[in-house]
């Protein structure tokens, strides 16, 4: 690994997104605009919406970083700018870190948005430090940004990228404890849940907003996220091929 | 004898169920410009991504400047122009060069100089998106001239440029090579082979002759390389 390349390759897909004034708009109004509309809509009811908003918070970066990567990821692979650049000495890990540090960045951005906004704005109950919110956030977007890049390798095509969206991420939204709690699935469900990342991102969302002093658990489950997420970049660099058969 | 640029021995190159190169030995002489020459489908692309190691070979021998293919010492040695553009779309001229001359530990004086080389300083800081097809190639070229590249690779370059700026390009070509450069270029189109010193006739996935251009006219008996061509593939010249 080189870490002058790792930041230029950085800084690279910051100005490829610094041209794209409507993504980054969408990127930071959007998560806003959906918690607005779910405080409105339990305007009477502040329990849940202090019980579904800080999970979301982290639930924004997830989705948006596995689209955003998923496709960046077949963009390079189909416009030959990947292979382009195996055929350099840059090392798969350089590209992969560049890309998880841009991505990083804008999660932590918006998951800072979304989070003041939450907290500020709409009236959201956090009892936990905003950082340890902004952390899961991080997590999350790394964990999405991976699970993103390794679903990229299957797709021939940026349509066919878009449709892992609802194949990987949809189960896990499902599953997570946000419509029900998982300790209440059916047993198979239960364990199902419990072998996948975004449960354990809500679960420390939870904690987050519950605790002012971040229980053991917490750290736990953002060890969890970020093993999963490590695994994903794994499986990720193991997909980009410097030579084709 | 003096060391190849390039050495094949019974190079054969697969994909799927085709085989795009089939069973093919040749040499490409250091310092010389060689037109890789032949019609669509004639294994051209495969035999550039073989020689820049993006494809794997599946049997034969191939070295590159001494090495074997595929060596991550020859990373930093070839420059590689790819058939399409491939180039960030959504950078600037300046900021995809920039990219990959960071790539190369290179500054922004070998940055401003390829842009000059390939004559698009005016372009500099428009998005390549907005770029018309030869503007886009030129940058591609730009990226590929980065390092002074021992070998440099380029996949049918002057594909829809105008007339000027392809004779300029060839002028830069020929220049590079009396710099002592290897110069690899494919073409489909024959006119472009009688600008190469060297050629190399591909059909169907076999190399039909290979050298330099005065032995093919020669053996030939023909006045030019696409005469050749027709004759060396059983048809009338």
């Amino acid at each position: 690994m080189h870490l002058g390349l790792v930041l230029a390759t950085t800084k690279r897909v910051l100005r490829q997104l610094s041209h794209d004034k409507r993504t980054l708009g969408l990127l930071f109004a959007v998560p806003i605009v959906l918690l607005g509309l779910l405080a409105w809509m339990y305007s009477d009811n502040d329990v849940m919406f202090d019980f579904i908003g800080p999970p979301l918070l982290g639930i924004f970066p997830f989705i948006t970083m596995f689209l955003v990567t998923s496709i960046t990821m077949q963009r390079e692979r189909t416009g030959g700018t990947l292979e382009r650049l195996l055929a350099t000495r840059i090392g798969k890990l350089d590209i992969l870190l560049g890309y998880a540090k841009a991505f990083g960045l804008l999660a932590i951005m918006q998951a800072l948005l979304a989070s003041l906004a939450a907290v500020y704005l709409y009236g959201l109950d956090v009892a936990g430090p905003l950082w340890a919110l902004l952390a899961i956030a991080l997590c999350d977007a790394l964990l999405g940004a991976a699970l993103g890049l390794f679903a990229s390798a299957f797709a021939r095509s940026e349509f066919q990228a878009v449709q892992f969206m609802p194949a990987i991420i949809l189960p896990q939204l499902l599953l997570c404890g946000l419509l029900v709690p998982v300790s209440q699935l059916p047993d198979v469900l239960h364990v199902a849940a419990n072998a996948l990342p975004l449960t354990y991102a809500v679960e420390a969302m939870s904690l987050v907003a519950k605790h002012a002093s971040l229980p053991n658990e917490f750290y736990q489950d953002v060890a969890v996220v970020l093993g999963f997420a490590t695994v994903s970049i794994m499986l990720g660099a193991a997909t980009l091929r410097r030579r084709s058969k | 004898m003096q060391q190849a640029a390039i050495e094949a021995r019974d190079l054969s190159v697969t994909k799927g169920h085709t085989r795009a190169l089939d069973i093919v030995s040749f040499r490409i002489e250091k310092g010389k410009v060689t037109g890789v020459i032949g019609p669509s489908g004639s294994g051209k692309t495969t035999l550039m991504r073989t020689v820049i190691g993006v494809q794997m070979p599946t049997n034969g021998s191939l070295k590159i400047l001494g090495l074997h293919v595929g060596d991550p010492a020859l990373r930093s040695k070839i420059g590689y122009q790819p058939q399409s553009p491939a180039v960030y779309g959504d950078l600037t001229t300046r900021q995809n060069v920039e990219y990959f001359a960071k790539i190369f530990g290179l500054g922004k004086a070998e940055v401003d100089a390829v842009l000059k080389q390939v004559d698009l300083t005016p372009q500099t800081n428009q998005l390549t998106s907005s770029l018309s097809g030869g503007q886009l190639a030129r940058v591609s070229l730009a990226v590929a001239l980065l390092g002074n590249a021992e070998l440099l690779v380029l996949d049918e370059p002057t594909v829809g440029l105008d007339p000027v700026l392809r004779e300029r390009l060839w002028a830069l070509f020929n220049d590079l090579a009396r710099q002592g450069r290897t110069l690899v270029i494919s073409s489909h189109v024959m006119d472009e082979a009688e600008r190469c010193q060297d050629i190399l006739l591909l059909r169907d996935g076999k190399v039909l002759n290979s050298g330099a251009k005065i032995d093919l006219l020669q053996k030939s008996s023909t006045q030019s390389v696409e005469a050749a061509f027709l004759k060396l593939a059983g048809g009338s010249a």
